[in-house]
């Protein structure tokens, strides 16, 4: 994995991934390693993000690294007009690593063909944020004991939710049911599906939630967002249906977990963080030593 | 009779390349593809043709010049039907189909109007797909789909 640059999940094969979590289980149990004593890396948020620029800082800052870079655009030379390409080819000969943010889709991609460096995608656009997804799966494996066989609940705003498209994508490894939740407007894009069904993989479709929790193992969560409403009235509608409340959980598995990539707003009723299948902010945590394993791979310190 | 008309309105090249069987609609999407705006050399075009497979077609004629298979391919995308004959002497001495390429660089934009490809200065780069029977093209970048009626040349 040495060099090697994390844009898209499906980069990584499924071996992969079994790398970085075993490796990301190890800082689990002993955090404090100056692994990175020697290295200096590139932070570039060409848009806000607090969650995950925070994450991979922490992640740097655990492993005794250094970190440059903006938490925006707005001061840096992108403002007076240097293209994306030749910001990153600069950024490349002061740092070892890139980790970029950019509303731009595709632009991590570009950044790593003409970067010196490996590069890391902490989200471009609406496409992909490979390191979510790894921190997902950690999260499932870590709670299930295994990735395989599982039954997997997707709720919320499953059209443009790019962490659970990225999360379908990488758990179709492990010979998933998918159970999907969300209004009708927002529902799982045909081209998931086409390829659930290409691989032969169930998926359920529903439109609120019912007993049917009750099968789940694992319950992923993300926030049914106004703005993606054309239709005002339509929000108003199902704003209310997909809140998950402390009630709804009874009679549910002991195993569950509900995982969400926060922030959440209110569509995880804050009575549910006392249940101990809330799982949301031990996922957060989760997100450092993830982080620490890729930056190691990635960087050969460990292999 | 059509055939009779047709060579009297698009005359013979002695040496050359001629691309047949284009549909009438993307013959000039095909000479934007194949550059044939900056070609130096003689250049007969026709289009609105009779033709007994596609309606109307078009065609063109490139005198002294045997553009690589490689670059024909290229127009695969929006002429799939297009035909290649070599002509050397007026004879026909070698002809082909235009094979639709698995990948493509340049010449189309993707339709995503977020991706880098569209705001930066660079090649776009595709993936050809077929689905249902129709091209798509996979960007490489935002890994978007663009689909047949909205394939659009740079």
């Amino acid at each position: 994995m040495k060099n090697k640059s994390l844009i898209s999940i499906t980069d990584f094969t499924p071996e992969e991934y079994y790398k970085i979590l075993d490796l990301a289980e190890e800082f689990e149990k002993n955090p404090k390693q100056n692994l990175l004593n020697d290295y200096v890396i590139a932070s570039l948020f060409f848009e806000p993000s607090t969650r995950t620029r925070l994450s991979f800082d922490s992640a740097i800052n655990r492993l005794g690294g250094r970190i440059v870079g903006f938490s925006e655009a707005t001061n840096s030379s992108v403002a007076k007009g240097e293209s994306f390409a030749d910001t990153i080819k600069t950024v490349t000969q002061y740092s070892d690593l890139i980790i970029m943010r950019h509303p731009l889709e595709g632009s991590a991609r570009y950044a790593s063909e003409v970067a010196d460096v490996p590069v890391i995608n902490a989200g471009d656009g609406a496409n992909q944020h490979p390191t979510q997804c790894l921190l997902d799966l950690y999260s499932i494996r870590k709670t299930q004991g295994t990735l395989e066989n599982l039954n997997i609940f997707l709720v919320g705003d499953l059209k443009h939710g790019r962490t659970v498209h990225s999360l379908l994508m990488a758990l179709s490894n492990f010979n998933p049911v998918f159970n999907f939740i969300s209004p009708e407007t927002l529902k799982m894009p045909d081209e998931y599906k086409d390829f659930l069904n290409h691989k032969g993989i169930k998926f359920y479709e529903h439109t609120e939630f019912t007993d049917i929790i009750s099968k789940a193992d694992i319950m992923y969560v993300t926030r049914v967002q106004k703005e993606r409403f054309s239709d005002p009235m339509e929000y108003e509608r199902v704003k209310n249906v997909y809140v998950l409340t402390n009630d709804m959980l009874d009679g549910t598995k002991e195993n569950l977990k509900i995982l969400h990539p926060l922030p959440r707003v209110n569509e995880i009723d804050t009575s549910v963080d006392e249940n101990p299948r809330a799982y949301y902010f031990p996922q957060a945590l989760n997100g450092v030593y993830t982080r620490m394993a890729i930056l190691s791979l990635i960087l050969g310190i460990k292999s | 009779m059509a055939k009779q008309k047709e060579k009297l309105t698009v005359s013979a090249i002695k040496n050359g390349t001629v691309i047949d069987h284009i549909p009438a609609e993307n013959l000039f999407k095909a000479l934007s593809i194949l550059h044939i705006d900056i070609m130096n050399t003689t250049i007969t075009i026709g289009n609105n043709l009779e033709s007994s497979r596609l309606g109307k077609k078009g065609i063109i004629k490139i005198a002294d010049k045997q553009p690589s298979t490689e670059d024909m391919n290229k127009i695969a995308l929006v002429a799939p039907t297009a035909r290649i004959n070599i002509i050397q002497d007026y004879e026909v001495v070698d002809k082909y189909n235009v094979k639709i390429p698995e990948q493509i660089r340049g010449i189309f934009k993707c339709m995503n109007p977020k991706c880098i490809t569209n705001v930066e200065k660079m090649t776009t780069k595709f993936d050809v797909i077929e689905k249902d029977g129709k091209l798509q093209l996979k960007c490489k970048y935002c890994e978007k789909d663009t689909d047949q009626e909205h394939f659009e040349t740079i």
